[in-house]
């Protein structure tokens, strides 16, 4: 009881920890790891480059580019300003261009881009920074000691999360999971009261997944969800599971394993059961056709070991850029984090883009431009796309 | 020289009283136009909604950001159920307290115990929430609300308060916690209240062969009766405007309306607060100031409810015979 509340404590303090924690992380701590291609290519500043940029959006990612942009800064002395205000907000400052780039775990809609076009005239750039899986995750008392971890199938899951199955002894859940024969208690749901990317990737895989879904709830950053209790943020969610016995819900996978709590296996479309690895969710996006926008949500991808609810999380540039040092700036730092940056993915719980994706991305950092100019210096373009 | 200076410093002090009274003037004015500008700036960000779903958006309960389509009556049930809810629950401590501190404790428990009721006011609505979500949820859960259940469930109308399952972030203990926050800010004020009886009339009871209760219930209580609802009304104002503590121990979920008070629930503020950040199409964010703007409705609506009760209070028998 004692301990389950400090755990929860921890859950919500988690971010401000999280985002101390993220600075501290350095490249060094990975050295196994293999340089992608296009790696190296940034080691100091530059002339003529804005020593300062502002960023705003996804909480998801905000780790991830708080840890990136510490580090950046003391490559190249450019400081990057960033808020994790949410996706939307971050679409909506980047739109009205408050900030220099946004950042969002929802691809931005066919109305959002075109809206867009009025102050940047050309479609915003989605450049990929990395994948996420989002774990699902419980509490059962009797199944602390357990060493096995639930089974979902993709009908169970959407079973608990529309209501129709609503006890954990459910003869559907018992077919994958004999343990909870016995366990004669109501499932309480627990999902994101706020908007979120993290309910946008679980609902588009439900979408994907059950036309029920698709047709009565649909996917989004907020839906009208058919049961259970709302709670801010994944901290919170992670919280309210530690705190209420025979709870299920989602989070993003750092929020599980640092809150101790069990990660669920889902079953993929390959029939495995998988969980939310690193290498699980990184697979997910080889069994998709990129477009090179990289607008995609990447849920129930294919692949024998694919975890099937993840997705990207995306900056947002617009390739128009009117001060040539912001240009600058903005086409190294991410070339440098789609590249450089990657190292750092794994150690905060995101997986690292496979090469498709960076391949994807280069396209698109190419496109910045000032007055038709490329902003990327040809020295650093050119290695990679040789 | 006297003669002088005299009508020199007259006008001298007249510029500075005309001064006085335009600063003051419009200190006050500004008031009524912040108010104004707030609901102008609402109801221009919230045109779109009021438009398009009309009166439908205060009865309808289908809240729908995927689907465009939304309804705030499961927002508005919340806040008011859990704003009178945590009044029904907060006002007898606040005057029982009051009376004690005022009336029965040595002069200095009374002091020390007021201070520290006071203090309350100064926990930050964020540490009532944690403190909600992370003690008082659970203790809901394991021991009132199944006691509740075996012991007013079984009872017929009532018991439907108390039906179906507990999670322990409901609209029970979101109303438990609101009456927390709200209970020293009535509590102060009764206490005042209470405290400006003449002495010559209780004095007066006392000497008629009165105890100590007779005289509270028929000098002191109808004399403050007015105070205390004023009081009261100013916590429910409290309650109704809350936020982050709500959030955090209420469950968030606009699906239902029932009669349990175990059905977690969601209140307009919660809504705004949860929500805003990532309103993303036009219409949600139209729709989630509109909820702003019935937010200020509602606590307008208890407002004029407050006065006009205060004023009936006032001008009962017993409250006329105290003055």
């Amino acid at each position: 009881m004692k301990k389950q509340a400090l755990v929860a404590i921890g859950a919500v303090m988690l971010l401000s920890v999280g985002l101390a924690f993220a600075q501290d992380a350095t490249p060094e701590m990975t050295p196994a790891m293999t340089a992608i291609p296009g790696s190296g290519m940034i080691t100091g500043p530059a002339d003529g480059e804005a020593q300062a940029l502002t960023g705003a959006g996804s909480t998801f990612a905000q780790p991830l580019y708080t840890s990136w942009f510490a580090d950046y800064a003391k490559l190249t002395n450019v400081q990057v300003n960033y808020q994790g205000v949410g996706s939307g907000a971050g679409i909506k400052a980047v739109t009205d261009q408050t900030v220099d780039f946004g950042a969002t775990d929802a691809p931005m809609t066919d109305q959002q881009l075109s809206d867009a076009q009025a102050k940047c005239n050309a479609d915003m750039l989605h450049i990929a920074t990395a994948i996420g899986g989002v774990a699902i995750t419980y509490n059962i008392p009797e199944l602390q000691s357990s060493s096995t971890v639930l089974k979902f199938t993709p009908d169970t899951l959407v079973g608990i999360f529309d209501g129709s199955i609503n006890t954990w002894n459910d003869a559907k859940l018992v077919a994958d999971n004999p343990d909870l024969k016995d366990i004669a208690q109501p499932i309480a749901v627990v999902h994101r009261s706020d908007s979120s990317g993290t309910s946008n990737i679980l609902t588009s895989y439900f979408a994907a997944v059950n036309s029920d879904w698709k047709t009565n709830v649909g996917a989004g950053t907020a839906v009208s969800w058919p049961t259970g209790i709302g709670q801010k943020g994944s901290a919170g969610v992670a919280g309210a599971i530690a705190g209420v016995p025979y709870a299920v819900g989602y989070v993003e996978t750092t929020y599980a394993t640092q809150n101790n709590l069990p990660v669920a296996e889902v079953e993929n479309k390959a029939n495995n059961f998988v969980a939310p690895t690193v290498e699980n969710v990184s697979a997910a996006a080889a069994g998709f056709t990129l477009p090179a926008d990289l607008r995609i949500m990447i849920v129930n991808g294919d692949g024998d070991n694919t975890y099937p609810i993840t997705g990207f999380t995306w900056a947002l540039v617009c390739p128009n850029q009117t001060d040539a040092g912001k240009a600058l700036a903005l086409a190294r730092v991410f070339w440098w984090g789609v590249h450089d940056g990657q190292s750092y993915n794994t150690q905060l719980g995101y997986a690292p883009l496979p090469a498709p994706a960076v391949a994807a991305d280069e396209a698109l950092i190419l496109k910045i431009n000032v007055g038709g100019k490329q902003a990327l210096p040809t020295d650093i373009a050119t290695p990679a796309a040789s | 020289m006297a003669v002088t200076t005299a009508p020199e410093r007259d006008t001298g002090m007249q510029r500075g009283e005309s001064i006085f009274k335009n600063v003051v003037r419009i200190t006050a004015l500004s008031m009524i136009v912040l108010l104004v500008g707030v609901i102008i700036l609402l109801a221009i960000d919230a045109w779109p909604a009021i438009q398009h779903f009309g009166f439908a958006f205060l009865y309808t309960s289908e809240w729908d950001p995927v689907f465009d389509n939304y309804g705030a009556a499961p927002f508005i049930f919340g806040t008011v159920v859990t704003s009178i809810l945590a009044l029904i629950l907060a006002t007898p401590f606040a005057v029982g307290g009051a009376l004690f501190i005022s009336e029965y404790a040595p002069k200095t428990v009374g002091s020390v115990l007021s201070f520290i009721i006071e203090l309350l006011v100064a926990i930050p609505s964020v540490g009532f929430g944690l403190w909600g979500l992370f003690v008082l949820a659970p203790f809901m859960r394991n021991s009132i609300d199944p006691f509740l259940r075996n012991v007013i469930g079984p009872i017929p109308v009532i018991g439907e308060l108390f039906k179906g399952p507990t999670i322990g972030q409901d609209l029970l203990t979101a109303s438990v916690i609101l009456a927390i926050m709200i209970l020293p800010t009535i509590l102060a004020i009764a206490r005042e209240i209470i405290a400006q009886v003449p002495r010559l009339q209780k004095e007066g009871m006392l000497a008629l062969g009165a105890t100590k209760w007779e005289m509270l219930r028929s000098s002191v209580l109808p004399y403050a009766w007015g105070g205390i609802v004023g009081g009261a009304m100013l916590g429910l104002a409290r309650a109704i405007g809350e936020t982050m503590a709500v959030t955090m121990t209420i469950g968030n979920s606009s699906q239902q309306i029932s009669a349990s008070l175990f059905t977690p629930g969601y209140t307009i503020a919660s809504a705004i607060a949860n929500q805003f950040t990532e309103a993303d199409t036009p219409m949600y964010f139209s729709a989630i100031v509109e909820l702003g703007l019935v937010l200020l409705l509602v606590s307008a609506l208890f407002n004029i409810l407050a006065r006009v009760m205060v004023r009936r209070m006032t001008r009962l028998p017993g409250g006329a015979a105290a003055q």
